[in-house]
């Protein structure tokens, strides 16, 4: 029984008491979002999210007992081999699963449905992990990179075929940990250059002269106030031109792509960010009522079960993606300041424990769960308060659901086992 | 290795963490738009609009009543897509109008109630309401529409209709919503404070499928409706009635006063029109036809048209002559007039050019009366003397307004010195050049109203009271709140007035009158012709009864029917005698005055109006 108090000491309890704090937030707000005023029914009921959502509870207690007990070492000899079989699994589903709404992502067993897309991200976060902690694989090879991009892009390719591109952008998150490791900053940096075109290109939609003459400016700018007089040199000169011609590209192939290629209603998604009024009764009628119920809460919310709009089902999704609207809205800024404060308590707690590893395997693997955390509170919360199109991914902890309870409790409770060895040798 | 990369990994999520947390900040500290009631689509405002006060006549008959209906409301916001060809069959409308409706609320608001469609009966509304539940965003509000039992009175009633956009821009507190119902004509304009009640409010919750849910934080903010005050008035509908049928095929307007109260017995507008086609859905299309009629039959007459006094205003000059003292009752006036004589001895005395119309002894009396000044008796300029007469005559109500419970009342002309000065130049002129005004003809401009007041002056022997329609407002006959009076004095002796009654008694009773006599009661009257240049001259007649204790003073003008006395004077007497008597025994000279005709209605000819 000696490796039992190990566990019990090693265990980050911090960690583990926030976690179950927002499991409990989660729980009443799904009670909230489901809650019938003409049949009201006790929150342990399994006729509706709040009872099953319990169960599911009891089920991820069964888990974390099992991770913790199982030997630490297995996540990293194993890695490959899960994610192998796993992306056979990713596969197959695409096959076997039956069609919901266009996708084909959820696999049924008897009364049990999973989502194996949910699971693939702590999968392929073992193998990268495993991977960039290789020995003399490292960021500033070229070829080593390659090969972690791979390993990133395959299960969001597969994912994306099985029509659910929203839990294809969660593999975004890994872009932190190549950094982390070495990636050199200029790629980032690039990256979010590139989103903030996109942005400015679907503001300016039809003045892309603007963005354009914006990057030229920005270009001479550079040039005089950045650069100094002995770097003006003829090399400096082609790269900065080199890269006003990329930006102005990239604005125009975007521009270009989002008329031509998406989708009429996947453009009014994008749209109705910038304005609301593209698509009332559609994409705008979702982002419409999740600010107005948030918006509605004020500072202090309407108070518990007396959120008018949660109440009577105006938001879309509500116990699942939109859970935020409930805390919004029954519990006021207030609400929503400490729920994200949890989350971020949460996060930054466990970069520091990553940094703390000695072993490479358990930073990397600990940088992976608190990023990708982070990229589904970013994505969630942002399209709940209209700054990021609706995209259907779940807020980790408080979201009903079984895959992603279970998913997102298997992917920390494997960084807290590694977490409580790190004294040890391997 | 690359152990600092920690910072800015944690910088870029704080600062993510920040932007939402200033973003939520933002909707929902400082941004209110999210938190009034009217944004949230769980909560619905109902207002319930409530029955508008009802008309009655003095003897408690109604004039005016309601029919309830439903009418249907749109929240643009809170549609969802619906079926429109079942919608439509539904309704029984069409797609255009649906499209058009829908746009016109959005455009208006998005997020408040427009009104889709008008006045379904109760029946109709029955037979939708179960269906309403597949149309989120539709709802009904009890509404009614104007009936008129009895059928008359069209003009002074006014009617309602949809609130004009510039009156509905301009409200100061927001009341009324687009297409809500409003005064906009008569009485119902004038009263709209008082018959449109108070509206109750109810914020409703409301599920996603539109279902009601109860009230908004257990009825906190629901106000309920207060019903509109009635209107209880002095017309008495039997004498009103029977003006409609007197006037069948004339053009022109009848006024009748209680001169103890100013209140107003009857008032007629000829041509007028049925007020059921201004009540309910046809309106636009009704008032239209009735805009493009060459008659004017929306025109209220008796308080907008202008005619010259004639000779009624004669009665006028001889008070003011006998007040001022500058005639008696037996001052003989013969001679040096422009006008010539009808018949022997109208220059004798006052009460013979009284009786017999005299336009040679009343040019005389107002040369007199514009070269005096009362209070010295010494002679003056004929401008500062006309200066004087107008402050007379302006007491008798002349070239201002009476103040009647009615919109649009005008002040109507008076000859003025300065409008003389602006004709023919300052001293350009003198007596001669104007003495037409000494018989009532000239720059005058005076409706139907002023001319029945006057003759309420004279029976009240020296002043009038505030003419008005309405006694009282309120639930309650009894317990109303009454409108408000005032008494305007001539400040000329009660026994002149007594002299000039005699005169009045006599143009009834053997002089150009005669057609007014009621048996057994004493009629006071004066006839008049105002002289018109595009047509026949318009026939005046006013009067009042009984001579002693009166109880009804009349004015009546029928357009083109040159004599007062032929034209007008029988229908005063009917009307008197009705009201006095409750009835009257000569249907067959009714018949005759019913099928008399001056001129063609509806063929062309506009009434005539005096142009400033």
């Amino acid at each position: 029984m000696a490796r039992e108090i190990d566990i019990k000491k090693g265990l980050d309890w911090t960690t583990v008491w926030i976690y179950i704090i927002l499991l409990m937030i989660g729980l009443a707000n799904i009670y909230a979002a489901v809650y019938n005023v003409d049949n009201p029914k006790p929150i342990y009921s399994l006729d509706h999210n709040a009872g099953k959502q319990i169960m599911f509870m009891v089920l991820a207690f069964v888990l974390i007992m099992i991770i913790l007990f199982i030997d630490y070492k297995v996540y990293d000899t194993f890695a490959y081999i899960f994610y192998g079989v796993w992306m056979l699994v990713l596969v197959l589903t695409i096959f076997i699963a039956p069609d919901i709404k266009g996708s084909h992502s959820w696999l049924r067993f008897g009364g049990f449905q999973f989502q194996p897309a949910e699971l693939a991200k702590t999968i392929t976060l073992l193998a990268l992990a495993k991977y960039l902690s290789t020995q003399g694989v490292t960021m500033s090879k070229f070829n080593n990179l390659v090969k972690a991009c791979m390993i990133i892009f395959l299960p969001p390719v597969i994912i994306i075929l099985q029509k659910e591109t929203g839990s294809a952008l969660a593999f975004a998150a890994f872009i932190i940990i190549l950094y982390r490791e070495g990636l050199p900053g200029v790629y980032p940096a690039l990256f979010l250059a590139f989103v903030a075109l996109f942005v400015l290109g679907l503001v300016f939609e039809d003045q892309l002269w603007i963005v354009i003459l914006g990057l030229a400016l920005l270009a001479v700018l550079f040039w005089y106030l950045f650069l100094k007089r002995y770097e003006r040199n003829r090399q400096n000169m082609q790269r900065v031109i080199g890269l006003f011609i990329l930006f102005s590209a990239f604005v125009l192939a975007v521009d270009f792509a989002f008329n031509n290629v998406f989708a009429p209603h996947q453009q009014n998604r994008i749209r109705v960010l910038v304005n609301p009024d593209v698509d009332p009764l559609g994409a705008g009628w979702n982002i419409r009522n999740s600010k107005l119920a948030i918006g509605s809460g004020g500072f202090l919310g309407k108070g518990y079960l007396q959120g008018t709009q949660t109440k009577f089902d105006f938001v879309p999704e509500q116990s699942t993606d939109f859970i935020f609207c409930t805390v919004g809205e029954e519990w006021g800024f207030l609400g929503v300041f400490v729920v994200i404060g949890l989350y971020f308590i949460l996060i930054t707690r466990i970069y520091n424990l990553a940094e703390k590893q000695k072993f490479k395997f358990a930073r990397i693997y600990g940088y992976g769960v608190a990023s990708i955390l982070f990229f589904h509170l970013l994505i969630n919360i942002g399209m709940t308060i209209g700054l990021i199109p609706i995209i259907g991914i779940p807020l980790p902890f408080m979201s009903y659901g079984g895959s992603s309870l279970l998913s997102f409790t298997i992917l920390l409770f494997i960084f807290l086992k590694l977490d409580a060895h790190r004294s040890y040798k391997v | 290795m690359f152990e600092n990369r920690k910072f800015p990994i944690l910088i870029f999520i704080y600062t993510i963490g920040a932007i939402y947390l200033l973003r939520l900040f933002y909707l929902q500290v400082v941004d209110e738009e999210y938190r009034t009631i009217d944004a949230l689509n769980s909560v619905r405002k109902e207002i319930s609009i409530p029955l508008r006060g009802q008309i009655y006549d003095r003897y408690g008959k109604l004039i005016v009543a309601n029919e309830e209906v439903y009418d249907m409301y749109v929240i643009p916001q809170k549609v969802l897509p619906f079926d429109t060809v079942s919608f439509c069959r539904l309704f029984q409308i069409d797609k255009p109008y649906v499209d058009s409706m829908l746009a016109q609320a959005r455009d208006y608001s998005k997020l408040r109630a427009s009104l889709f469609l008008r006045q379904l009966s109760k029946q109709e509304y029955s037979g939708v309401i179960d269906a309403m539940i597949q149309y989120p965003g539709f709802h009904f509000e009890q509404s009614f529409y104007r009936t008129y039992p009895a059928n008359t009175m069209a003009n002074a009633l006014g009617y309602i209709g949809e609130i004009p956009k510039k009156q509905f821009e301009e409200q100061e507190e927001e009341y009324y919503r687009k297409g809500d119902y409003i005064g906009l004509a008569g009485l119902e304009k004038y009263y709209e404070l008082e018959l449109r009640g108070i509206r109750g409010s109810r914020l409703a919750l409301m599920n996603s499928k539109g279902e009601d849910k109860g009230s908004y934080q257990e009825g906190r903010y629901d106000t309920a409706a207060v019903i509109g005050n009635n209107l209880y008035t002095y017309i008495d509908l039997g004498v009103q009635q029977l003006a409609d049928s007197l006037f069948q095929g004339k053009v022109g307007a009848v006024v009748a006063i209680e001169p103890a109260t100013g209140g107003i017995i009857a008032m007629g507008s000829y041509p007028t029109y049925d007020p059921a086609l201004l009540s309910g859905r046809e309106f636009p299309k009704n008032y239209a036809a009735l805009t493009r009629n060459p008659d004017r039959p929306l025109n209220n007459r008796p308080v907008s048209a202008f005619y010259r006094p004639g000779s009624t205003f004669k009665l006028v000059q001889a008070a003011i002559g006998l007040g001022d003292g500058v005639i008696t009752t037996s001052t003989s006036l013969s001679g040096n007039s422009k006008f010539s004589m009808h018949s022997a001895g109208e220059t004798a005395n006052l009460l013979m050019a009284i009786m017999k119309s005299s336009n040679p002894y009343f040019d005389n009396v107002l040369r007199r009366i514009l070269h005096n000044d009362p209070k010295t008796g010494r002679a003056i300029p004929v401008d500062e003397g006309m200066k004087l007469w107008d402050e007379q005559i302006m007491r008798f109500g002349f070239g201002r307004q009476l103040g009647i419970d009615l919109p649009y009342e005008t002040k109507g002309l008076i000859p003025t010195p300065e409008r003389y000065d602006k004709i023919y130049g300052k001293k350009q002129w003198k007596y001669s050049t104007i003495y037409s005004i000494s018989i009532g003809e000239g720059e005058y401009g005076v409706n139907v109203l002023k001319l029945a007041n006057m003759a309420s002056v004279f029976a009240n022997r020296g002043y009038w009271i505030t003419p008005h329609i309405v006694r009282s407002t309120g639930l309650d006959v009894s317990k109303g709140k009454n409108t408000p009076t005032e008494i305007t004095k001539t400040n000329i002796d009660k026994r002149h007035f007594e002299e000039v009654v005699r005169g009045m008694e006599m143009v009834v009773q053997s002089g150009t009158g005669r057609a007014a006599q009621i048996s057994g009661v004493d009629v006071c009257g004066k006839t008049g012709t105002s002289q018109n240049a595009k047509g026949k001259d318009h026939a005046i007649f006013i009067a009042f009864a009984p001579k002693h204790n009166p109880k009804i003073a009349i004015a009546v003008v029928v357009e083109n029917g040159t004599f007062g006395g032929r034209a007008s004077a029988p229908i005063a007497g009917l009307l008197m005698e009705k009201y006095l008597k409750g009835s009257h025994n000569r249907e067959a000279y009714k018949e005759s005055i019913m099928n008399t005709r001056y001129t063609t209605v509806a063929g062309g000819k506009s009434p005539r109006e005096v142009e400033e």
